[in-house]
């Protein structure tokens, strides 16, 4: 008997939650009014809704199908899995985006598939959602789609075309770990068609010779996810991998997911609770990699065997290891020192270099741009305040460092 | 004397204005002026006091930054009764000191900011949480669907988020309803009033399965209630059809989490040993004979001889006829060759097929590699930046270029750089002391050094780049010259 949609809706979408990334940011404006379509996207994404998990739910994240011939042992729809298995048809994904799309539940679709038959098979039915929601459905709200290593080059050519943002996943840090966990994918694969896409991006993103026009292809960039976890990579391993994946391809995001104990786990992997310490510590540097001037190599030394510190942000890890290099002054600090003080983000630098030219700021004014006193303190100097010797105390560390939780009666 | 001034205060920048123009334009100071919300201003004054001063004879029209009227847009939403008072002062401020707002640490500057910043999330939170239901058209009737909403937002923003949802919906009519106001679409007016609205009592079918995806996409392993509630603040549950669900989702998470690992590997079905049994009788793809090149490069592919192979894209392997009688051999490949599989195709390719077509060479008839096949980087942000290959390295990789030499067997090998003549004759020279002369090699052949063309693009000062040049050129004429 065939399910109802409402029960493949559920196995569909239970299929889909371990992919982290929901963003519907990054892409072009865009607005239905003077068209008299459905949809605009401005920019910057909005999440409708949160889930329990904390999660930001922006897109309606589902699967065409669970159905899958491939073994990948971290994920819930490996051939060798036991879960229910459903699909869609095209038709229905349209209708369900543009139907949640209409009570404002989403900004839109993030559409994902297990392989079926072929890889090209598959990619065609993805494509043919985006083109019809695009070109039947006037429909411009956000679209993003996972697309498969092995798909024709004319394929992700048009789903660039309908798309805002593609992805591919890199799954694992390193190769051995592919090889291990994923049998049937190929590492070097997912490199090349990444490297493949971001050649498209920059190919169309240049203006035509005769109109001058640049070409809209995946505007909202590609991004990746890293299962963190599931093999022994450590943290300077995973950072390492993502810092060459920006620089190759031009990845607007890596997304790190802590691996999640799923139902019909394979034997192969441990069921733990997902390290979410570990990924939002990953997280944390990815962002001091890429807004803050770090380099991997800084962000990680400070840790043991390779591993950030899960005790402390990574940026406080680092300042406490290097405290010739405080304090910093707030009124004459460089904005590339003041990146580096804990408790100082892009904003509160950039207001700060935006008032001190006005005036002698004291630390009142930094508690006014909601800066954590306790936190940059000890490393800065201000109109008024010096921290004297705090910077060299041998306790500074455990002023940060989380009090240890009482053991509660069972 | 005390001047009192009572004001609608539903997010009108106008009514404010004109009666700040007045107080400046008198000349009075913010400190005599007690600014009310008409509906508190009921019964204790009357609106007599709503009268401005004359202007005095003195004042001369002032001019405020646009970004003050920003942010003063966004401030006079606020709810909160301070904010006319907030707004004069600044404006009175900005008069002798027109800095004013970029001092981000002032007193007025960081409330006049934090509630402009509180407008932002209360208006970003109406675009995220309002819900629209349908209103279905009677049967028999066509025409534009219709939704509704009802919403309760903390400030009077309902005509400043109206343009959102006029972008976003307008293939259908649309009405939100709030406390403090709404707004309404109708496929060529957009309509926003107010006056407080009523609730209206609908329903939708569609929030079942909103409701069925909500309760599907929570992942129960990974609990973290206080940052939903941080980004989702409880008093907008009462309108999110998908909140009821929250209190049985996180109370029945971890027996969830247990049942998950309970059922932990279990045998698969009949479905995966099919598929197993179906991959493992895939017959190879056809190989290239081997002995030939085409066999060699797909063999060179997978090489993972040294390190440098999973940090790159790709093996690229020389291209070019298997017959050519010259063979040109730079160092790596580089950023664009590394994503396109190809050598020489990046800048330093570009200048390479300048000179050639200067020359007359045609590349078509050349083999063109490189002594190391992967591209070796340093991750620098959003680029790569180039690392020469250590000898190990090249050592490894002559292993490629040997075979690719006794293949194409050419007559005339090209050393481009000393990475290439390091690989060609395992010696470190001087590039200066080889360069430009033919070189009889062990083998018969000859080999002839030059520069690798991105050391050409790599020479700061015009002047000497122009010269280098000229004798790469002269290299390329001698090559022609020695491959006739």
């Amino acid at each position: 008997m065939k399910r109802s949609l409402k029960e493949r809706l559920a196995i569909l979408s239970d299929a889909a939650k371990y992919d982290a990334s929901c963003a519907s940011s990054g892409t072009v404006k865009r607005s239905s009014s003077g068209s008299g379509g459905l949809g605009s996207t401005e920019g910057s994404g909005i999440c409708h809704a949160y889930a329990p998990d904390g999660r930001c739910i922006s897109l309606l994240k589902i699967l065409l199908t669970n159905f899958c011939i491939y073994d990948c042992a971290y994920c819930i729809n490996r051939s060798s899995s036991n879960v229910e298995r459903a699909r869609f048809s095209p038709e229905e994904v349209i209708w369900l985006t543009l139907e949640f799309y209409r009570r404002n539940y989403i900004e839109g679709l993030f559409l994902s598939s297990g392989i079926i038959r072929s890889s090209d098979h598959t990619m065609e039915d993805m494509v043919r959602i985006a083109r019809e929601l695009r070109t039947i459905h006037n429909f411009r709200g956000y679209i993003h789609l996972k697309t498969i290593p092995e798909a024709s080059a004319h394929l992700i050519e048009e789903a660039g075309l309908y798309a805002d943002r593609l992805s591919i996943n890199i799954e694992l840090p390193t190769d051995a770990g592919i090889t291990q966990l994923a049998p049937e994918k190929r590492p070097d694969n997912i490199r090349r068609s990444m490297g493949d896409l971001r050649l498209k991006i920059e190919d169309m993103a240049d203006p035509t010779l005769q109109t001058k026009r640049r070409r809209k292809f995946a505007p909202a960039g590609q991004s990746t996810q890293m299962i963190v976890g599931a093999d022994g990579a450590n943290d300077a391993t995973v950072l390492g991998t993502s810092a060459r994946l920006y620089g190759s391809y031009g990845l607007k995001r890596v997304y790190y997911s802590a691996f999640s104990p799923i139902p019909d786990s394979s034997k192969n992997l441990p069921l733990i609770k997902p390290p979410l310490m570990r990924e939002h510590r990953l997280y944390q540097a990815d962002w001091l990699y890429r807004f803050y001037g770090f380099e991997i190599g800084e962000i990680t030394s400070g840790g043991t065997d390779g591993m950030l510190d899960l005790d402390l942000d990574p940026k406080l890890a680092w300042a406490l290891g290097h405290r010739e290099r405080f304090p910093v002054d707030i009124n004459k600090g460089e904005r590339e020192a003041l990146l580096r003080v804990p408790g100082l983000g892009t904003k509160s630098v950039k207001s700060i270099l935006s008032a001190r030219r006005f005036r002698k700021l004291r630390l009142e004014d930094l508690k006014r741009l909601s800066v954590s006193l306790k936190k940059v303190q000890p490393f800065i100097t201000a109109e008024g305040w010096t921290p004297h010797k705090l910077v060299d105390r041998t306790d500074l560390r455990a002023m940060f460092q989380p009090k240890p939780e009482q053991l509660s009666l069972l | 004397m005390m001047f009192r001034y009572a004001l609608r205060g539903r997010g009108d920048l106008a009514e404010w204005r004109d009666a700040a123009r007045g107080f400046i334009a008198a000349g009075i100071v913010p400190d005599i002026i007690e600014w009310r919300t008409m509906d508190d201003a009921d019964g204790l004054f009357g609106f007599d006091d709503n009268r401005l001063p004359e202007p005095s004879p003195h004042y001369r029209p002032a001019s405020v930054p646009p970004a003050f009227i920003r942010l003063a847009e966004a401030v006079i939403c606020h709810s909160d009764p301070t904010r006319f008072a907030l707004l004069y002062r600044m404006l009175f401020r900005l008069l002798h000191d027109r800095n004013l707002l970029q001092i981000a640490s002032d007193e007025d500057v960081v409330a006049a900011q934090r509630m402009a910043k509180t407008i932002g999330r209360d208006y970003h939170k109406m675009t995220a949480f309002v819900r629209f239901k349908e209103l279905p058209l009677p049967e028999g009737v066509a025409g534009r669907r219709r939704f509704i909403a009802w919403f309760e937002p903390d400030h009077f923003i309902v005509k400043r988020v109206a343009p959102f949802f006029e972008r976003r919906f307008n293939d259908m009519d649309w009405l939100i309803a709030t406390p403090k106001g709404s707004a309404s679409w109708d496929g060529t007016t957009l309509r926003s009033s107010d006056d407080p609205a009523d609730k209206p009592d609908l329903r939708d079918e569609t929030d079942d399965l909103w409701r069925i995806y909500y309760a599907s996409i929570f992942n129960p392993a990974r609990l973290k209630v206080k940052m939903m509630t941080k980004e989702m603040p409880k008093k907008y549950w009462k309108n999110l059809p998908e909140a009821e669900l929250i209190p049985s989702l996180i109370a029945n998470a971890e027996a969830q989490v247990l049942d998950m690992a309970r059922r932990a590997a279990s045998q698969p079905l009949p479905f995966h040993h099919r598929l197993q049994e179906a991959a493992a009788q895939v017959p190879e793809p056809d190989r290239a004979p081997a002995g030939t090149l085409a066999a060699l490069k797909e063999e060179a592919r997978s090489c993972t001889r040294c390190d440098i192979y999973c940090r790159a894209t790709q093996t690229v392997f020389g291209d070019g006829p298997v017959d050519a009688k010259v063979m040109f051999i730079g160092e790596q490949p580089g950023d664009q060759e590394d994503l396109a599989g190809r050598p020489f195709v990046g800048p330093a390719g570009k200048l390479f097929n300048e000179v050639l077509a200067e020359v007359g060479i045609d590349r078509q008839s050349l083999y063109v590699t490189n002594a190391v096949k992967h591209f070796k980087y340093e991750p620098r942000g959003k680029r790569r930046i180039h690392q020469k290959p250590n000898m190990g390295e090249v050592r490894q990789c002559r292993w490629w270029l040997t075979q690719e030499i006794e293949l194409v067997k050419p007559k005339l090998v090209v050393a481009m750089g000393a990475t290439a003549l390091f690989s060609l004759t395992d010696m470190r020279q001087r590039l200066e002391d080889v360069r430009s002369e033919p070189i009889a090699m062990e083998d018969g052949r000859v080999l002839f050094v030059t520069v690798h063309p991105s050391y050409l693009l790599r020479i700061p000062d015009e002047g000497r780049k122009a010269e280098e040049l000229a004798r790469f050129r002269e290299d390329m004429n001698r090559i022609k010259r020695l491959a006739a």
